[in-house]
């Protein structure tokens, strides 16, 4: 005879929707903290900070909830995956807030300073990281392994967008000392988007391994080769 | 020491990775009357590992595990098929020696059931009746199997009072040193816990766990979390059906079939 565990159900899509919160509210603040970067917003920068505790609020709150469902409930199978892939994702996400704050930080930094050339290369990262983010929390709802193959996919745009990048600013710092302050703050602005890329795979490997039982390395099937030059 | 028709299982402490199978079945069906109550069962119960049977209510997990030492023969109008090996024996075979299947595959009830006798004699009854120890022997005997099963120490001063006057954990546990006193290679356990508080149950469960260092032992239970903490394999079945036999961790964590799954779950049963 089958039978539902509705109370239960409801506790699981609960606690999902508690992290599609989560990563919805730091999805926004990656937004704000590359905008902030590229028009020299202060207040925006600020908001980006103070919003950290908020994120820390969430992933404690998620975390005991996580707890609380293990003690009481005894999960199993794919119902002990979701809450294990729960309790993994929102490290991953906090982790992810973290690295806006420190975008945040370079905004206010230079926020009285002109920078030495357009800023193009940086935004177009960060709405392309912004969407991985959407779609891993997308892929986490629907468990939508589609979604999941095209969040890797765009991890590897983003490695080429941050090896691209980093040519760039190195040679522009060769060539002009005078920018070096400046593009080292960049430099470590594109590393900080490339590594949130690297915890947004995490959590479309956590998805992946809920759907189907089965943990995988997804990024390791996308190696990029820094310098293609060197490869051989 | 008397003759037997079985082998002796290899022992768990000195051939720990000895991955012959204990216990095989092949294709085994079987029915009571009209009813059939296992259908084409095949399984493999590995040495030294505990094998745990879990299923919703009427699902033949009980009878599987009583067809292991034919205990179902007691039952009338039963008809077995296909084929069950203890040990690489044939126990369905015209002519196996039931009283050395159950001397090596012992049983352990729901209910413990001592013998309205003091805790020496239960330990030492079987002993007794096959003349394989006396005297200083006899003792030694006793003292053993009561150590092993945690007893000895509690009991050691009071081996001559009644059995029946111990806990019902204590009765429990000095039913498996009863079976122990035969030296069995294979222990069945059928719900062994369910009249235990959980305290006792835990203190079973640790002591199943110790004994699988030396013996065999396939469990049925209920209690689909007792499984998950004691078992290392695990079959599920349904309607007489194996639907799905494999380590512990993945029935529990991601089983193949989505009956088990719904089970596991607590969406089944």
């Amino acid at each position: 005879m089958l039978r539902t565990r509705h109370a239960f159900d409801e506790e699981l899509t609960g606690l999902k929707q508690e992290l599609v919160k989560m990563g919805a509210f730091v999805e926004s603040m990656l937004d704000r903290s590359v905008r902030a970067l590229e028009q020299h917003d202060v207040n925006m920068a600020q908001q980006v900070i103070a919003d950290d505790d908020v994120v820390d609020d969430l992933d404690l709150a998620i975390e005991q909830h996580c707890m609380r469902l293990l003690a009481l409930q005894q999960p199993m199978s794919r119902d002990l995956r979701t809450v294990g892939t729960v309790m993994k994702v929102i490290a991953d996400v906090e982790r992810v807030g973290d690295y806006c704050v420190d975008i945040a930080k370079v905004a206010l930094s230079m926020a009285d300073i002109p920078y030495f050339k357009e800023l193009v290369d940086i935004p177009r990262m960060g709405v392309v990281v912004g969407d991985m983010l959407r779609g891993a929390l997308q892929a986490l709802v629907h468990e939508d392994l589609e979604r999941v193959r095209q969040v890797v996919e765009q991890d590897d745009e983003v490695d080429r967008l941050w090896y691209g990048l980093l040519e760039e600013l190195i040679t522009i710092m060769e060539q002009r000392p005078d920018t070096v302050r400046q593009a080292v703050q960049l430099v470590l602005v594109a590393r900080y988007l490339e590594r949130i890329a690297d915890h947004v795979v995490n959590v479309v490997e956590r998805v992946a391994y809920m759907a189907t039982g089965k943990l995988e390395d997804l990024s390791s099937h996308h190696v990029i080769t820094p310098h293609p030059e060197d490869a051989e | 020491m008397e003759s037997t028709p079985l082998a002796t299982a290899p022992s768990c402490v000195t051939e720990p990775h000895s991955d012959q199978p204990v216990i095989e079945t092949e294709k085994l069906n079987l029915f009571y009357g009209d009813f059939q109550a296992l259908k084409e069962v095949s399984l493999s119960v590995a040495p030294c590992r505990i094998t745990a049977l879990i299923g919703p209510s009427g699902c033949g997990k009980s009878t599987l595990l009583r067809t292991l030492n034919r205990m179902n023969d007691l039952i009338p109008r039963v008809r077995v098929e296909g084929r069950v090996s203890v040990l690489g024996q044939d126990i369905y075979a015209p002519g196996a020696d039931l009283v050395a299947l159950r001397k090596r595959v012992g049983m352990v009830f729901q209910r413990p059931n001592p013998f309205p006798l003091s805790i020496y004699e239960n330990v030492a009854f079987a002993a007794r009746v096959h003349k394989t120890a006396r005297g200083a022997e006899l003792d030694e005997l006793v003292e053993r199997c009561l150590a092993s099963v945690f007893l000895w120490d509690d009991l050691k001063s009071q081996l001559r009072s009644s059995a029946l006057d111990l806990s019902l954990e204590q009765q429990q546990r000095l039913c498996i040193a009863r079976l122990l006193a035969v030296m069995p290679d294979v222990l069945l356990m059928d719900e062994p816990c369910s009249t235990l508080d959980p305290a006792a149950t835990q203190g079973l469960e640790d002591l199943m766990t110790e004994l699988r260092r030396q013996y065999t032992i396939v469990i049925v239970t209920h209690n689909m979390q007792q499984a998950a903490r004691v078992s290392q394999d695990c079959g599920f079945m349904l309607l007489g059906d194996l639907i799905e036999f494999d380590k512990t961790e993945k029935i529990f964590e991601n089983p193949r079939d989505p009956r088990t799954d719904d089970y596991v779950r607590g969406r089944y049963g």
